[in-house]
């Protein structure tokens, strides 16, 4: 035990500054006597997070939250592997469609929310139209380098055996990209949660992005923290699960460099 | 007679540089290989001896003359040729026994038929027991053996190896160099082996074939007429002194080896 912490001073540590924080935090809210409407205490924000998840109120939001970011990252996955893959398999493709890429990728995808609203509507498609736009270039990108990142000695090899075009995709240069896809699906799914909120701020009915913005207008603060937390806690399970599947997946590589978008 | 299995005449490679110069990299390579025989070819760096060797699998196209394999001329790659790298360039993805299997897969042959046979290529190569484990637990010359086994596996009448044990440290080459022979005398193919190392070239062959640089041609055949099974005592032997040091002074003659 004496050994593993002094191997590790830092395991300690970590829950010690969360526990210094808080009550830093509480201590300031209520020697400074601190509006509640301004900064509410750790204690009233767990108290609304313990009622909002009582009363099944946040549960319900969660999962129109949950469904449109897995629904967004679903859809930004398949099309990003399938053009990534068409993209870097015909120079043609990527010639031509090159330019576009890049004037897209550039553009801050969010400012089209409003436009995706009046085309979709106020329901959960409009929301999953934004995240799965959100999420796409982030996988493409990756896709498109991890295909072209293959060694030429492995293409010899293939070559020398005679292997077509398909084999030489299947059995070589997919299975090379996969790091750089994973990279490149963890960056997409964080982005499918923000394209999510984003979207139920420009306009929803439900969600934990509409939800916020109902707590916000109701100055209800304390409201705000709690899903802001329930929100860390939906973005961090789902990294979480990106890192076990590409462990076992991946298991011959070490994780790539991650290429943002 | 038997009939030669390869007839190299008159072969010519071109490269057109980036700056539209001619470089003649092979000027002139004519070679015959019987069934069987265990041929080296030594040169020094960028004298076209890899060149050659893609030619040979059919990975490159010849400028001028004729490559055939059986009679039958050589235009790209082909089912009866096994081709052994530099670097093992295994599949980090697949176990030691499907990185074997690659060919057959590729090749669409009856796996079931060529699983016994990958498992026994295996036990010659001596990898017994490590079929379920992956390239990055081997070691830098059990991988290049794995490589051996997967060139060997679709039995392919001729063995192209472009430096396969340039990689290794020294005692494990000449451990290699030693099994190599092993394999090759209990499977019976023919063998054209790629080196810069004059005595590694001696000990394996039985005919080492000189190249000179720019252009590549072929400078002398060496006949070696060391007795087989050959060991590493020989190399400590006068008749192997007298081919190491023909060929050397074939290299200093012409000033090449600085």
């Amino acid at each position: 035990m004496i050994d593993y912490l002094r191997e590790r001073p830092h395991v300690p540590l970590i829950p010690l500054v969360f526990v210094v924080f808080v009550l830093g935090w509480e201590w300031i809210v209520r020697a400074w006597q601190i509006q509640a409407f301004i900064l509410p205490a750790p204690s009233m924000i767990w108290a609304a997070l313990a009622g909002g998840l009582k009363s099944q109120l946040f549960i319900a939001h969660f999962w129109v939250t949950l469904s449109e970011t897995l629904a967004g990252f679903g859809i930004a996955a398949v099309t990003g592997i399938v053009l990534g893959a068409v993209v870097s398999q015909f120079r043609i493709v990527e010639k031509t469609f090159y330019p576009y890429l890049v004037a897209l990728q550039t553009l801050p995808k969010i400012a089209v929310a409003p436009l995706i609203i009046v085309w979709f509507g106020f329901g959960i498609t409009s929301k999953i139209v934004i995240a799965a736009m959100v999420a796409f270039f982030p996988v493409l990108v990756n896709v498109i380098v991890g295909l072209k990142t293959v060694d030429q000695a492995k293409l010899d090899l293939m070559r020398s055996l005679n292997a077509t075009r398909w084999q030489t995709f299947r059995m070589v240069q997919f299975p090379n990209a996969l790091p750089f896809v994973f990279a490149g699906l963890d960056i997409a799914i964080v982005f499918s949660v923000l394209g999510a909120i984003v979207g139920e701020f420009v306009g929803a009915q439900q969600g934990l992005g509409n939800l916020i913005l109902q707590y916000n207008f109701a100055l209800d603060i304390a409201g705000v923290f709690a899903v802001l937390i329930l929100l860390a806690g939906l973005g961090v399970s789902l990294h979480l699960v990106m890192q076990a599947l590409q462990k076992r997946l991946i298991f011959w590589a070490e994780p790539e460099e991650v290429i943002g978008a | 007679m038997v009939a030669p299995l390869i007839v190299v005449s008159d072969l010519e490679k071109t490269y057109t540089t980036k700056g539209r110069a001619l470089v003649k990299a092979l000027g002139g390579i004519s070679l015959s290989i019987e069934p069987g025989e265990f041929i080296t070819i030594v040169g020094q760096s960028g004298c076209g001896k890899t060149t050659l060797l893609k030619i040979l699998a059919g990975l490159l196209a010849r400028s001028a003359g004729s490559v055939t394999l059986r009679g039958e001329p050589v235009n790209g790659p082909r089912r009866d040729i096994g081709v052994v790298f530099q670097d093992p360039v295994l599949l980090p993805w697949r176990t030691v026994l499907d990185n074997v299997m690659l060919p057959i897969q590729v090749l669409g042959l009856d796996r079931r038929h060529y699983r016994t046979i990958a498992v026994e290529l295996l036990r010659l190569v001596g990898l017994v027991g490590f079929e379920d484990k992956y390239p990055q637990e081997l070691s830098g010359g059990m991988r290049q053996r794995v490589a051996i086994a997967r060139a060997l596996v679709h039995e392919p009448s001729l063995l192209l190896m472009d430096e396969p044990f340039g990689a290794l440290d020294a005692m494990t080459r000449e451990f290699m160099n030693l099994e190599l022979l092993r394999i090759w005398q209990q499977a019976k193919k023919t063998v054209v082996f790629i080196t810069h190392s004059i005595p590694e070239a001696v000990f394996l062959a039985d005919r080492v074939v000189v190249m000179s640089a720019r252009p590549g041609r072929i400078v002398e055949i060496v006949h070696v007429d060391l007795p087989r099974p050959r060991d590493l005592d020989m190399m400590a032997s006068d008749a192997f002194g007298v081919y190491t040091r023909k060929i050397r002074h074939l290299f200093d003659a012409k000033g090449w080896l600085d």
